[in-house]
């Protein structure tokens, strides 16, 4: 349980800092570096939430005997 | 505690997600989803207690495993069901939400079809042949 609660603080880490590189990138005048830091910090982020709901989607199968 | 985690858990989800809010809207609903998703976890290790204890039950009751198994399969579609539909209506997208919903349905009554024809199998034996 206290790791599941770290992943949440994890993520909303990973939204701040790409968040704040976006602005600091944005203010650069560079902005097509600041769309791709976006992307890739969705892309990071995405990756952790997609191993999550195929652990739970596996236990939900494995339990109700699909 | 159990309940006492899940609680903070949910008061936690709530703080970051008001925090991101307005700094990233795509992370602060992924930190939504990622909530249901490790609340429904915690909970499904408890539910398979449960499980194990209705198949006991069924089977000194010595009811057909095929019942068993039908009822157990409809619950699980009615959880997936329940967290795709939530998560796309906290998206704001009522109508896929709806048409989750439906497809749910519909498929928790073809699992029951095998259910309802021992049903009415069973009312006709009991009519007197005319």
């Amino acid at each position: 349980m206290l790791t599941d609660a770290s992943i949440l603080f994890q993520i909303a880490t990973i939204g701040i800092i790409v968040a704040l590189i976006h602005t600091i990138l944005k203010q650069m005048d560079k902005e097509e570096i600041a769309q791709f830091v976006t992307l890739v910090g969705f892309i990071i982020v995405l990756v952790i939430v997609i191993n999550r709901l195929s652990e739970l989607l596996d236990q939900i199968r494995s339990i109700f005997l699909f | 505690m159990d309940m006492i985690q899940i609680v903070l858990l949910g008061i936690i989800a709530t703080i970051l997600f008001i925090l991101l809010k307005d700094v990233n809207v795509t992370f602060a609903f992924i930190i939504l989803i990622l909530t249901s998703i490790i609340m429904l976890l915690f909970i499904l290790q408890r539910i398979g207690f449960i499980i194990d204890l209705l198949n006991v039950l069924g089977e000194r009751a010595s009811i057909d495993g095929v019942y068993l198994k039908t009822i157990l399969q409809i619950i699980g579609i009615a959880y997936i069901t329940e967290l795709g539909a939530n998560i796309t209506k906290d998206a704001g997208l009522t109508s896929v939400a709806s048409k989750i919903e439906l497809a749910g349905k519909i498929l928790i009554l073809i699992l029951a079809i095998p259910i309802i024809t021992a049903v009415i199998e069973a009312i006709l034996h009991f009519l007197p042949s005319i």
